[in-house]
């Protein structure tokens, strides 16, 4: 049987599927088990999620102007 | 921004096609490219050099980069990949210049051993003896959509150990798979493990800790 703190540091490799048939089930009957632990990975799966739901940083119009700018070089020298 | 050049019918395209139409000097089919990777490339150049001015011109230097290379793209990796190795050889050749190169790799080692857990909130068992605080909403949604606790979030993955940052970014805010983090940051797939592990646990530590806070 798992223990909790083990659980805590098994929840990276069970959310990424990286763990055994043997051990993913051994997680699995700790967590259906033991409330604080559900909680736990629940907590961790859904920070994960919620990072990929932040925006990333935007690019400066400048930036972008210049790209396109240099676009229009490259697209001369090309042709 | 407002652009001169409109690109609205060109924003839903696959990238492969939006790739096709810049070799043929498509001005519009180049401005979606940008818009829609520009964000994600500026947050994987600032894992690099945090500098803000400086990880704007990686990304240019990479833009450019990609015009000139064009011809020679296969599409056997996919567009965002090809894209992301440009920067990280770019962003390595300036760092390396610069003579601050610290690989991804040795920074991995220095960042020691630490625990998910603070071990004290458990007993001589391993079970919990301070258990984890209950959080009013854990959708992802509401996270993220909560202003405080993206606060929190974003100021929890800037604390990070740089090489902690980097892979929770690129695997989690980025979603790129594991194989291509590691190409990328030259890391190991067991390091690369690790340090996510490390990471989510710390950012997800930072929201207890809000949490507790408000109470």
């Amino acid at each position: 049987m798992l223990t909790c703190k083990e659980i805590t540091e098994l929840v990276t490799e069970y959310a990424e599927g990286n763990l055994s048939l043997m051990d993913r089930l051994r997680f699995q009957m700790h967590i259906g088990m033991c409330r604080n632990c559900r909680r736990y990975v629940r907590q961790v799966k859904a920070t994960a999620a919620a990072l990929g739901l932040l925006p990333p940083p935007e690019t400066s119009p400048d930036l972008e102007q210049e790209l396109l700018r240099r676009f229009e070089s490259w697209k001369k020298a090309r042709s | 921004m407002r652009s001169a050049t409109p690109t609205g019918g060109d924003a839903g395209l696959e990238d492969s096609e939006l790739v096709r139409r810049v070799r043929a000097g498509d001005r519009s089919a180049f401005a979606a490219l940008v818009r829609r990777h520009g964000g994600a490339l500026l947050r994987f150049a600032r894992l690099f050099v945090r500098e803000s001015s400086a990880a704007e011109e990686v990304v240019q230097d990479t833009w450019m980069a990609v015009l000139e290379g064009l011809d020679g793209f296969e599409g056997r990796a996919s567009f965002k990949t090809w894209l992301y190795r440009i920067l990280a050889n770019r962003a390595r050749t300036r760092a390396v210049r610069e003579g601050r190169s610290v690989p991804f790799s040795a920074l991995a080692e220095t960042e020691g051993e630490e625990h998910a857990v603070d071990p004290e909130r458990f007993d001589a068992r391993g079970m919990w003896r301070d258990p984890p605080v209950g959080w009013t909403d854990e959708t992802p949604e509401r996270l993220a959509l909560e202003a405080e606790t993206r606060q929190v979030m974003e100021a929890a993955v800037q604390a990070l150990p740089p090489a902690q940052r980097a892979v929770l970014v690129l695997r989690d805010e980025d979603g790129l798979e594991t194989e291509e983090i590691c190409n990328l940051l030259g890391l190991t797939v067991t390091n690369q493990r690790v340090l996510l592990h490390r990471a989510r646990t710390r950012v997800r530590q930072a929201i207890e800790e809000h949490v507790r806070g408000e109470r």
